[in-house]
C-alpha cells in the first residue's frame, strides 16, 4: 500500500475534511473515560447518533471494500479488529478487506474523548458499536438496492459473504455499490444477536502482515516526496535550556547540508539526507543558556521524594481512620517502592514530514493524536485546522510517546519546515529519543499497613510521590481539578483491595520538576500495580497465608478479578512443585476495563533474575479477536518485564545519563519468557488489551524473587543484592 | 561507486564513509531497511552482504562496493521465502518496524543452520530488538521457517 500515491484517497480526503468547521471545539474536552472504572467504561451512550458510514467504509464498483481507521495502528492490532467489527455486520470476508488510516477530521473523533486519538486501550470498546453500526448501515443499503433492482421485498433478501441473495439471484456488493450510495441512510439499524456472530470471537490473522514482511509498509520515516530534505535538531542538553547563540559555519561546510535554522526547540540542520544532517549537527556549535534544569539530579530527587513520602499530601481516597488503625495495630509493615523515569523508546524514532503551501499544510507522521497535531500545525502556520492535512502512517511503536498534549515533535517539524522554507522530514536520532524527555515519571510509594488478627490488612496508609503527566497541559484543568492527577494514583486510590480494607487512605504528593513526563504504556498502573501487588504479597507472607489465597480473600467481592486469578493459578499449577532453584510469584490487577492475573516462574542465574514462564489470564469482556489479545498480553509482558529488569532514565547535572540501547536497556529475545495466555470467556462489553498486560508482570516477578531468595526487591529495575 | 543491491547494479554518489543504511534508504529509496539506533545495538538495519548478516548502520558503503547486498525488498519477489511464510503463519508482526531486520537475521540463520537450536537463535537474533515484544513468536517462526526450508528443499 502506498499512502502517497492514491488519487482516490486524496479525493476522499478532500471530501472528508470539508465539513471540518466545528473542529476547533473538540480537542481538549475529553471525558474522563481513560480513568473510568471497568464497570462504567465500556458502556456506550444510550442512543448514539448513527455514524457517517461513508467516512468509515468504501465499497467500490469493482467490489473492493476499504475500511478507514479512526485510530492509529501502532502494533496493537486494530488494523484487523476494527475491520472485523464491520465485517461481522456487513457479511464480508474480513481477510479481503483493505484498510487505511483515516484523515484527520471530526467524523473520526473518539466516541468518548471528542478528539481523534488512540490511547488508554480504548479503541475496541469505544468503537465496538460505531464500527458494527457502519457495517449494518452499509448492509441495509446494499440489501435495499438489491431489492429495488430485483423487484423484491428487502425482507426476502439475505446477505452472505459479500453478496445479497434473493431466491436464486445473487448480486455482489460491488454491483450494488453505486445504487446503494444514492439511497437515504436508515434512521436506525439492528445489530446482530451475539449468538449469530461469525467474525467476532474468531481468532483472526493480522491484515497488515503482507506489507510488514516485505518491507513495503510505510512508516513516518519512510515517507518520500519530491524535493524532500531531512533535518535533525540540536536541542538543549538539559530540559528548559535556551539557545544563546550558535555558529553554523562548520555545519554548513558538511557536504549535503543546505541550511541551519533556529526553531523554538533548538537549532535545526537541514540537509539532502539524514547522514548529512546528522554530521552537520555534530559540527554545529551552540552556546546554551542551560537554566535551572542543569541542577537536576535523580539521586537528590529521590531523597526529596522519600522525605515527601513521609509527609501528608492531598487525599485521593480515604475511608475510616487509617492512621488510627495503624496506631492501634500490633503488627505494621512499613515499606517504600520506587520506580524510575522510563523512556518509551519505540523502535521507530520520532519523525514528521511537513510540506507547507499558501493554503494548506500536509503532515505525514505516525501519531496517536491527530486532532492535536492538526491544531498545533494550524496555530504555527496560521492556517485553519481543516487546511492542515494529517496523513497517518503506520506507527513504529507508540506506547504513549506519540500522544503529547504539546504535539512536540510535529510542532517542531512544522517550525523547521517553516524556517527552512522547504519540505522537510525532521528526524530524531535514538539519542534524541532517549534524552528527549516525555518519560514515565519517577515515583515513590510509601505504604504502611496494619495486619489484623485474621492476617488481613486492618489499615492501609499510602502516599504516592510523583510528577503529574497532566501538569502544565490542558488536561490538567480538565481532570486534575482538585490538584490530584487521577493518572498518578489510578490503580491505588481505586484499588479493589482497598474496598476490603475498612481503614485506608491514599495521598498524593505532586512533585514539580522540569522533566517532561507522559503516559507510558499503562500510565499510573505501571507503578501502582507494582506497589499494590508487592505489598499485598508482603502482607500475605507476614500473615503466613498463601499469596493466591490471601488475594482471593481480599477480592471476595471482585468476581472478575478473582476468576482471572483463579484461572492463572490453575493453569500455572500454582501449588505444584517446581524444580530446585525456581519459584513462582503472582500478581493480579485491573486496568483499562480488563482484569489480568499473571504467575511468573523465576530463577537466579549468576546473580541475574531469569524469568522462564509467565502464565497470564485475562478477562477483557467479549474477546473480539483472541489472536490480538494473546499478542497484546505477550507484548505487554515483554514491555513491562524489560522495564522491571533493566530500564531506567537517570539525571546528573541536568543531563540524562543514558543515550541509546546500550545503556537504556530493554528486553531482548534471550530474556523473553514462555508466555501462555488464557482468556476468561465473557459476554461483558469489551475492555482494553493494549495496556493491561503490562502492570502485573513487575510485581509477579518481584514476588517470585522474594519467594525464591527471601530478598524483597522494592525498587525497579529489580537488582539482587549480592 | 558501484553497488549491487538485490541483484541490480546502482551507481551511487556517496561519501565513502556514509553508512550503507542511509545509502539504501535516502539515495536508493529502499526504505524497508530501518533505522533504530545508528550504533549497531538494535538490528533494525540488518541486511545481507554476500549472504552474511550485516548491520548496515555500522557499515561504510565503500566497504561493500562490488559485493552482493540483499535487503528485505530482495529477499523474495512474492514473500515466498520460508521465513516470510513462517512469519505470516505465526502472526509474528505487531508494529512491524523491527521486522525487516528480524526476518533478514532469521533468513541468514536458517541458510547457515538447517535446524537451529534455541541457543543458536539466541545467538543470532539476541540483539534484534523489538519493543512490541514479538520475541516468542520470532523464536517459534524461526523454527517453523527452518522446517519449511527443509520441506521446500526436499
Amino acid at each position: 500500500m502506498s499512502i502517497l500515491a492514491d488519487p482516490n484517497r486524496r479525493e476522499f480526503l478532500k471530501a472528508a475534511t470539508l465539513g471540518a468547521a466545528g473542529l476547533v471545539v473538540g480537542f481538549y474536552v475529553p471525558a474522563g473515560r481513560r480513568f473510568a472504572h471497568a464497570a462504567e467504561a465500556p458502556a456506550a451512550p444510550a442512543a448514539p447518533p448513527l455514524p457517517q458510514a461513508n467516512a468509515f467504509l468504501r465499497i467500490a464498483p469493482d467490489g473492493t471494500v476499504t475500511v478507514l481507521l479512526a485510530h492509529s495502528e501502532m502494533g496493537q492490532g486494530i488494523w484487523t479488529s476494527l475491520p472485523m467489527l464491520i465485517a461481522e455486520e456487513l457479511d464480508f470476508d474480513v481477510s479481503k478487506m483493505k484498510v487505511e488510516h483515516a484523515p484527520a477530521a471530526p467524523a473520526y473523533f473518539h466516541t468518548a474523548f471528542g478528539a481523534q486519538m488512540t490511547g488508554g486501550s480504548t479503541t475496541t470498546w469505544s468503537e465496538f458499536d460505531r464500527y458494527r453500526q457502519v457495517g449494518a448501515i452499509a448492509r441495509a443499503l446494499l440489501v435495499q438496492a438489491a431489492a429495488q433492482r430485483l423487484g423484491v421485498d428487502a425482507a426476502a433478501c439475505r446477505t452472505e459473504n459479500g453478496a445479497v441473495i434473493a431466491g436464486d439471484r445473487r448480486l455482489r456488493y460491488g454491483e450494488l455499490a453505486d445504487d446503494a450510495a444514492q439511497l437515504p441512510v436508515p434512521a436506525s439499524v439492528a445489530l446482530k444477536d451475539p449468538k449469530d456472530w461469525k467474525v467476532i470471537g474468531q481468532p483472526t490473522r493480522r491484515l497488515d502482515t503482507p506489507e510488514k514482511i516485505n518491507g513495503t509498509a510505510v512508516f513516518g520515516l519512510d515517507v518520500r516526496l519530491d524535493g524532500l530534505l531531512t533535518a535533525v535538531v540540536a536541542r538543549s542538553p538539559v530540559f528548559g535550556g535556551k539557545v544563546k547563540s550558535f555558529d553554523a559555519s562548520a555545519a554548513l561546510a558538511v557536504p549535503g547540508v543546505r541550511k541551519v535554522v533556529q526553531v523554538p526547540s533548538g537549532v535545526a540542520v537541514v540537509a539532502d539526507h539524514f547522514w548529512a544532517a546528522q554530521q552537520g549537527r555534530d559540527a554545529l556549535k551552540v552556546d546554551w543558556d542551560l537554566g535551572a534544569g542543569a541542577a537536576l539530579d535523580t539521586v537528590a530527587m529521590l531523597a526529596e521524594y522519600r522525605k515527601l513520602a513521609a509527609a501528608d499530601g492531598k487525599v485521593a481516597a480515604a475511608a475510616g481512620d487509617a492512621p488510627g488503625a495503624l496506631a492501634k495495630a500490633d503488627k505494621v509493615v512499613d515499606v517504600e517502592y520506587v520506580a524510575p523515569y522510563l523512556a518509551h523508546a519505540p523502535m521507530e524514532p520520532l519523525n514528521a514530514t511537513v510540506r507547507i503551501a499558501t493554503d494548506r499544510c500536509d503532515v505525514w507522521t505516525g501519531t496517536q493524536m491527530q486532532t492535536g497535531e492538526q491544531m498545533a500545525a494550524a496555530a504555527i502556520t496560521g492556517l485553519k485546522p481543516e487546511q492542515v492535512h494529517i496523513h497517518t502512517t503506520f506507527l513504529g511503536g507508540g506506547f504513549g510517546r506519540r500522544a503529547t498534549a504539546s504535539a512536540d515533535w510535529v510542532s517542531e517539524a512544522v517550525h523547521v519546515a517553516t524556517a527552512a522554507g522547504a519540505t522537510v522530514k525532521t528526524v530524531w536520532t535514538r539519542e534524541d529519543d532517549v534524552r528527549g524527555g516525555y518519560y514515565r515519571p519517577m515515583v515513590v510509594h510509601r505504604i504502611r499497613a496494619a495486619l489484623g488478627s485474621d492476617g488481613l490488612p486492618a489499615g492501609w496508609d499510602h502516599t504516592i510521590v510523583s510528577q503529574s503527566v497532566m501538569a502544565g497541559t490542558p488536561f490538567e484543568s480538565m481532570f486534575a481539578k482538585t490538584g490530584i492527577d487521577p493518572s498518578s494514583v489510578e490503580g491505588a486510590a481505586d484499588s479493589p483491595y482497598l474496598k476490603a480494607i475498612p481503614n485506608h487512605r491514599v495521598q498524593l504528593q505532586d512533585y514539580r520538576a522540569p522533566v517532561p513526563v507522559l503516559w507510558w504504556r499503562s500510565v499510573g498502573h505501571s507503578h501502582t500495580a507494582f506497589a499494590m501487588e508487592c505489598m499485598v504479597d508482603e502482607l500475605a507472607r507476614a500473615a503466613g497465608i498463601d499469596p493466591v489465597e490471601y488475594r482471593r480473600r481480599l477480592l471476595a467481592d471482585q468476581p472478575r478479578l478473582r476468576a482471572a486469578l483463579d484461572l492463572a493459578a490453575a493453569k500455572a499449577g500454582w501449588r505444584s512443585p517446581l524444580p530446585a532453584g525456581r519459584a513462582r510469584g503472582v500478581a493480579v490487577h485491573e486496568s483499562f476495563g480488563s482484569f489480568v492475573a499473571q504467575v511468573a516462574e523465576v530463577s537466579v542465574e549468576g546473580g541475574r533474575i531469569r524469568v522462564h514462564r509467565v502464565v497470564c489470564a485475562i478477562d477483557c469482556g467479549i474477546a473480539v479477536n483472541p489472536k490480538t489479545i494473546e499478542a497484546q498480553m505477550e507484548s505487554g509482558i515483554a514491555f513491562g518485564l524489560g522495564a522491571a529488569l533493566s530500564s531506567a532514565i537517570t539525571f546528573k547535572d541536568g543531563r540524562v545519563q543514558q543515550s541509546n540501547f546500550d545503556d537504556y536497556r530493554v528486553l531482548r529475545l534471550p530474556d523473553m519468557p514462555k508466555v501462555e495466555v488464557h482468556i476468561v470467556p465473557s459476554r461483558e462489553r469489551p475492555g482494553g488489551v493494549g495496556e493491561p498486560g503490562t502492570p502485573p508482570i513487575a510485581p509477579a516477578v518481584a514476588n517470585a524473587v522474594a519467594a525464591l531468595t527471601g530478598q524483597r526487591l522494592r525498587e525497579m529495575p529489580l537488582r539482587l543484592r549480592a | 561507486m558501484k553497488l549491487r543491491v538485490n541483484g541490480k547494479d546502482h551507481e551511487v554518489a556517496a561519501p565513502p564513509d556514509m553508512p550503507l543504511l542511509w545509502v539504501l534508504r535516502d539515495l536508493l529509496g529502499l526504505t524497508g531497511t530501518k533505522y533504530g539506533c545508528g550504533v549497531g545495538q538494535c538490528g533494525a538495519c540488518l541486511v545481507h552482504v554476500d549472504g552474511k548478516p550485516r548491520r548496515s548502520c555500522m557499515t561504510d558503503v565503500a566497504d561493500v562496493a562490488g559485493k552482493s547486498i540483499t535487503t528485505i525488498e530482495g529477499l523474495s519477489a512474492d514473500a515466498s521465502h520460508p521465513v516470510q511464510q513462517a512469519w505470516a503463519e505465526m502472526d509474528v508482526v505487531q508494529c512491524g518496524y523491527c521486522q525487516s531486520g528480524q526476518i533478514m537475521a532469521a533468513a541468514a540463520l536458517i541458510a547457515e543452520k538447517t535446524k537451529p537450536t534455541d541457543p543458536e537463535i539466541d545467538a543470532a537474533l539476541g540483539r534484534q530488538l523489538c519493543r512490541c515484544g514479538t520475541y516468542q513468536r520470532v523464536r517459534a517462526a524461526v523454527h517453523r521457517a527452518a522446517e519449511l526450508n527443509q520441506e521446500q528443499k526436499s
